[in-house]
């Protein structure tokens, strides 16, 4: 027992060092160096000023004027992040669905009828950042945003259709919009 | 589904398949100390280590040395672990001020490290400081998978040698894991994750104001490095709290691939370093052949759940608790394969998939962790499983049971039984506890059959150290931090444990040629009665809760029924 004793507090001490200090250290100097801009946050800046990170999704539903995200549990606050939890029998998510498809609708005037909402805006985020939607929840927004901003369709459905990105080498993920990018390509426009 | 995600499904199956006699030779040379490409740099560290910490790498031990030599080293890192967290209001690195860990928390949180589970009844971003993460959570990330790697290869040798006493030397083992499996693999996949925008830092939380005049609160952190080893040592534990759906931790599909192929890796290789060290590669890929039928069987019955319409919301495709990035097809190849292999990070909500899906990546992981299972531990819960369906089919046709031309007997199939028992007996008890008392009902978040699915995962979750959850359930109370913390020490030691003590009665029997009475454990056959032999005894331990939980809740919402 005793004779155990030394190699197992020795052995957990210099493990300590080497993968919960040297490999961290190691790895954050190598990414440093290698990808500073992924390393410190995908940060985006104007001015001097950060207005967000390209990887962490915004609220914007309060602004006509912009794209929209998908709904958050956590209201795009990072701390923490959270999805719903809420079951697929849940009478609670069950309501927030139809709120949602309704605020949809009227919002950008879609006629029920022909368009469906798409079930990236019925449904909340696993991480409440996701800082993406489907390129068809972009193109269902360009009736609003183009009335409040007094621009013609047509340019802002090419926008979205730039900014669409599609799978990654072309096999992995599916297409989707990054709303924040979207929203500053937006801005820019005027 | 579409054409690309079916694709991409073949592609991550077919290189998992490459991949395992690569790196399953490799470690096979490892663990039988011979010269691999890394020797040239490592073999100094390693002997290094040797010499500080006063061990003699060529000291055989029996399985009782073994695994006391295992238990100090794991209880030790528990102390190490636990005393970072409530302590670390007064430690370094802690830029955002985050206070002393509440002791049972602390309790919980340092036995889900130590037994490679990783539930995680917190949330990363708003509980621990940058130190913690590092010194504690990191290294028993590291730590806690060398362990499982080095009870396998112990096993091994028990069911290799032949009239032997000893099954090797556990510092040697696991320091060998970490060197040189575990830390050269982790730096090349952090690195390739920090270029898909993985964060690497220790910055403080940076202040962001948006476009439309709202302030937003990025918090910053050494991520990358976690994150890999938290997917190839099959821990699970996120830097966030939402683990890898966050897009700080898993931002491409990219990441997302590379991530959720880290988690299968190393098991998978296992089956054939095992193969390989005990003589015969076929009896490896018998094992894979068995795991990979399970995983896929229970893939598809997810997909085919996932993909169909719930009439609560009168919609398919339900996107609830899904990351735009991912989609459902990743989402629910992610969620089939962290639960069969004992990780337990998500890329996506468990407690949001359809009642049919959840209920499969439970029964994955009630099934034993024994489809790829942890890095070691899925091996040497499949050999039991092994071991018991050699005695079975020894008993149909009334011979002495045989592996590998070792008697199985009475003390096996003893030891194998209570490595069963312990962990099925702690979910359904556990499960049974809460549901019968107020601590335990009042954290459900969910009504309804899905409130007991809650209560059911975790328990599952924690005997099974897998660490992923129906994450609605509010975990952190002592109720269930000290009783899912009891949970995983069961699930963790009731298994080594027993497997140590069956290396160690194997590896001192004789091992008889095959005759043609010997039923042949290397055949297509085999693989059949393995797997029945799994879903039998997991189907009649669980049947009866699953009915109460994910079955029920699956009828109530085909009829329309929200609660």
């Amino acid at each position: 027992m005793l004779r155990q004793l030394r190699p197992a507090v020795m052995i957990l001490a210099l493990m300590t060092l080497l993968t919960g200090v040297i490999y961290p250290l190691v790895v954050t100097a190598a990414a440093q160096v290698l990808f500073p801009a992924q390393a410190n946050g995908s940060l985006v800046t104007i001015n001097d000023t950060v207005v967000g990170s390209s990887l962490i999704g915004q609220n914007w539903n309060d602004d006509p004027r912009y794209f929209w995200s998908r709904p958050s549990a956590v209201n795009y606050n990072p701390l923490p992040s959270s999805g719903s939890n809420l079951a697929p029998t849940s009478a609670t998510l069950q309501e927030a669905v139809n709120t949602r498809a309704t605020a949809f609708t009227t919002a950008n005037s879609m006629t029920t009828a022909l368009e469906l909402v798409p079930t990236d805006m019925l449904f909340a985020s696993g991480s409440g950042l996701d800082p993406h939607i489907s390129p068809e929840t972009a193109r269902l927004q360009v009736r609003r945003v183009a009335a409040n901003r007094g621009i013609e369709q047509d340019i802002l459905i090419d926008l979205v259709n730039s900014m669409v990105e599609m799978p990654q080498l072309g096999l992995l993920g599916q297409e989707r919009v990054n709303v924040l990018l979207l929203n500053l390509v937006l801005d820019a426009l005027e | 589904m579409t054409t690309l995600e079916l694709l991409q499904i073949v592609v991550y199956f077919g290189l998992l398949i490459v991949c395992t006699p690569l790196l399953g030779a490799y470690m096979a040379q490892v663990f039988s100390g011979e010269r691999t490409l890394l020797t040239p740099i490592l073999r100094p560290l390693e002997m290094g280590i040797y010499r500080l910490a006063g061990v003699n790498a060529d000291e055989e031990q029996s399985w009782w040395q073994y695994a006391l030599a295992l238990l100090i080293f794991n209880i030790a890192g528990f102390l190490m672990v636990f005393f970072l967290q409530v302590f670390q209001g007064s430690l370094p690195l802690n830029p955002a001020g985050l206070p002393n860990v509440e002791p049972t928390l602390a309790f919980n949180t340092a036995t889900s490290f130590m037994t490679n589970t990783n539930w995680q009844s917190y949330a990363g971003e708003t509980t621990m400081s940058y130190l913690t993460q590092m010194v504690g959570l990191a290294v028993q990330n590291f730590v806690s998978a060398a362990t499982g790697i080095a009870v396998v290869i112990a096993l091994t040798r028990g069911l290799a040698r032949k009239s032997a006493a000893t099954l090797g030397n556990f510092w040697s083992d696991m320091v060998r894991s970490t060197l040189y499996v575990l830390l050269p693999l982790s730096i090349l996949l952090a690195l390739i994750l920090v270029s898909q925008g993985v964060i690497q830092n220790f910055n403080a939380p940076v202040i962001a104001t948006t476009l439309t005049g709202e302030s937003q609160t990025l918090p910053q952190g050494a991520a990358a490095s976690q994150i890999a080893i938290k997917q190839l040592g099959t821990n699970g534990g996120g830097f966030f709290n939402v683990n890898s759906a966050h897009p700080y931790e898993n931002p491409t599909p990219l990441s997302n691939f590379l991530q959720v192929f880290a988690i299968l890796l190393i098991p998978a290789a296992l089956t054939f370093t095992y193969g390989k060290m005990v003589g015969s590669v076929r009896q490896g890929w018998v094992i894979f052949a068995a795991m990979l039928l399970l995983l896929l069987a229970g893939f598809s019955v997810m997909l085919i759940a996932e993909y169909s319409p719930n009439p609560v919301f009168g919609t398919a495709n339900a996107m609830e608790g899904k990351e735009t990035r991912f989609g459902i097809m990743n989402s629910i190849l992610w969620g089939a394969v962290t639960t069969a292999a004992s990780n337990g990070s998500v890329n996506a909500m468990h407690s949001s998939f359809s009642p049919l899906a959840g209920g499969i990546a439970m029964l994955n992981i009630m099934l034993g962790e024994v489809i790829f299972g942890g890095v070691g531990a899925g091996l040497y819960g499949m050999l039991i499983f092994v071991i018991l369906t050699v005695f079975i089919a020894g008993l149909m046709v009334g011979r002495t049971p045989e592996y590998l031309g070792k008697k199985i007997e009475a003390r096996e199939i003893k030891m194998a039984i209570v490595a069963i028992l312990l962990p099925s007996g702690a979910i359904l008890l556990f499960t049974a506890l809460a549901t019968v008392t107020d601590a335990g009902l009042s954290s459900r978040a969910n009504a309804g059959a899905h409130g007991f699915s809650e209560i059911l995962y975790a328990f599952t979750s924690a005997a099974g150290n897998n660490g992923s959850a129906f994450a609605g359930l509010n975990a952190n109370t002592p109720f269930y931090n000290i009783l899912l913390g009891l949970a995983m020490w069961i699930g963790r030691f009731g298994v080594i444990l027993p497997v140590l003590a069956i290396a160690g009665s194997m590896v001192t029997k004789k091992a008889a040629p095959p005759s043609p009475g010997t039923f042949p454990t290397d055949s297509p056959l085999f693989v059949g009665l393995l797997i029945a032999v799994i879903l039998i005894v997991g189907a009649l331990t669980f049947f009866p809760a699953l009915a109460l939980g994910p079955i029920v809740e699956q009828l109530l919402m085909n009829a329309g029924r929200a609660f």
